[in-house]
């Protein structure tokens, strides 16, 4: 029973850790909590279709369709996260604003939740389509019963659950007046993160050049699989073996939400700056 | 406008890669894997074939060599790995960690 509730935790505690902060960063925006859980369901039903496909998938493209999937749907994952926060360039005042006054939710969030619904049904469906191949897996088996299969799933999704509500909980503690600053850079490097493991996924395809491999190695010192390693692997996408292109795509992402998000902060102001010349 | 220049500068992905690379193959069999050593060139690119011969699937995972792939019962798939600097790279069967483990061997 053991066995499976830690692969399960494992499995869960990405998407649970994601969960906790965009529950947390979407904070005061209308119906929040109606997107989200959009997101969990289409994720969840997203999980169970991919894994029956998988050897469907796994044939594509010489045997790397795996990758080519997962690339793209960590990719799509990252222009969400970059729209989310080029959003809140331009309505994080507001938001900071509004959130005092209880009730005022941000009423035209609602297509920029439907951006956070298809990341959290992205992040959900990754891990889950995992999940669920591993428990079909040993219930095929048949080493297990049941009950220890059913009982350590659930087992690892409740301590999976956990983090994530602990991660919701702490960001909520943080004052408002950085509260959307914290938010904010913790989904940037959220995106930086996922844009490293898209490399990862197009260099074990061969698609692109791994540059240098690794361009260090701290297995050693932190495993990346380790609950700290992989905690960091989710927050600021910490691995101990990456390779250069992984860290290129890694400082590109960074570089570029930041620096699209400054673009339409300043476009914001600008007019306030300069009255005169209206 | 913004968007539009981010979706160019992700899709700027460098293709290459067409050189014919080294291959290795690999079976799974009861939860092992077969051979459980590798030797690889160092210093350049292999594709390893995995094979799944059970009836479950397998996650084929390594720290060391930076892969993670599932792979379905009764198939095969290929994971391409390196240039590898000399040396030895554990990996193991995500799913059954007890007996499915193995080396690679750069040289």
């Amino acid at each position: 029973m053991f066995g499976p509730a830690i692969i399960i935790f494992r499995e869960t505690l990405e998407a649970a850790l994601v969960l906790g902060i965009v529950a947390a960063a979407t904070r005061g925006v209308d119906r929040r909590g109606l997107w989200l859980c959009l997101g969990v369901l289409a994720g969840l039903i997203g999980s169970a279709i991919i894994a029956g496909l998988t050897e469907t998938i796994a044939q594509l493209a010489d045997g790397s369709g795996q990758e080519l999937f997962n690339a793209g749907v960590l990719g799509v994952a990252v222009l969400m996260l970059a729209w989310h926060h080029i959003w809140m360039a331009s309505h994080g005042a507001e938001l900071a604003r509004d959130a005092r006054h209880l009730g005022t939710a941000v009423k035209d969030g609602q297509r920029e939740l439907s951006a956070i619904a298809i990341l959290v049904a992205l992040t959900v469906l990754r891990e889950g389509a995992e999940s669920v191949l591993f428990l079909h897996g040993i219930a095929m088996s048949g080493t297990s019963s049941l009950t220890d299969i059913i009982a350590g799933g659930a087992l690892g999704l409740a301590g999976g659950a956990v983090i994530g509500m602990i991660m919701y909980l702490g960001l909520m503690r943080i004052p408002l007046r950085w509260f959307f600053s914290v938010t904010g850079a913790l989904l940037v490097l959220l995106a930086a993160g996922l844009a490293g493991q898209m490399a990862r996924f197009l260099i074990q395809a061969d698609l692109i050049p791994a540059l240098a491999t690794p361009l260090w190695d701290t297995t050693a010192l932190l495993p990346t699989k380790s609950l700290l390693g992989s905690i960091l692997h989710v927050l600021v996408g910490y691995e101990s073996a990456p390779s250069g292109m992984q860290i290129l795509f890694y400082a590109g992402t960074l570089a570029i939400i930041i620096s699209c998000s400054a673009l339409v902060k300043r476009r914001q102001t600008g007019p306030l700056l300069k009255p005169t010349q209206a | 406008m913004k968007l539009r220049t981010l979706f160019a500068a992700l899709l700027f992905v460098p293709l290459c890669g067409l050189a014919a690379d080294k291959e290795f193959t690999l079976v799974i069999k009861d939860h092992y894997f077969v051979p459980s050593e590798i030797r690889v060139p160092a210093g350049q690119k292999v594709k390893l074939i995995v094979e799944n011969q059970d009836a479950t699937p397998e996650e084929f995972e390594s720290h060391e060599l930076n892969r993670e792939k599932i792979i379905a019962p009764k198939s095969k798939v290929s994971i391409f790995i390196g240039p590898l600097k000399a040396g030895k790279y554990p990996f193991f069967g995500e799913f059954n960690q007890a007996t499915a483990r193995g080396i690679v061997i750069a040289e």
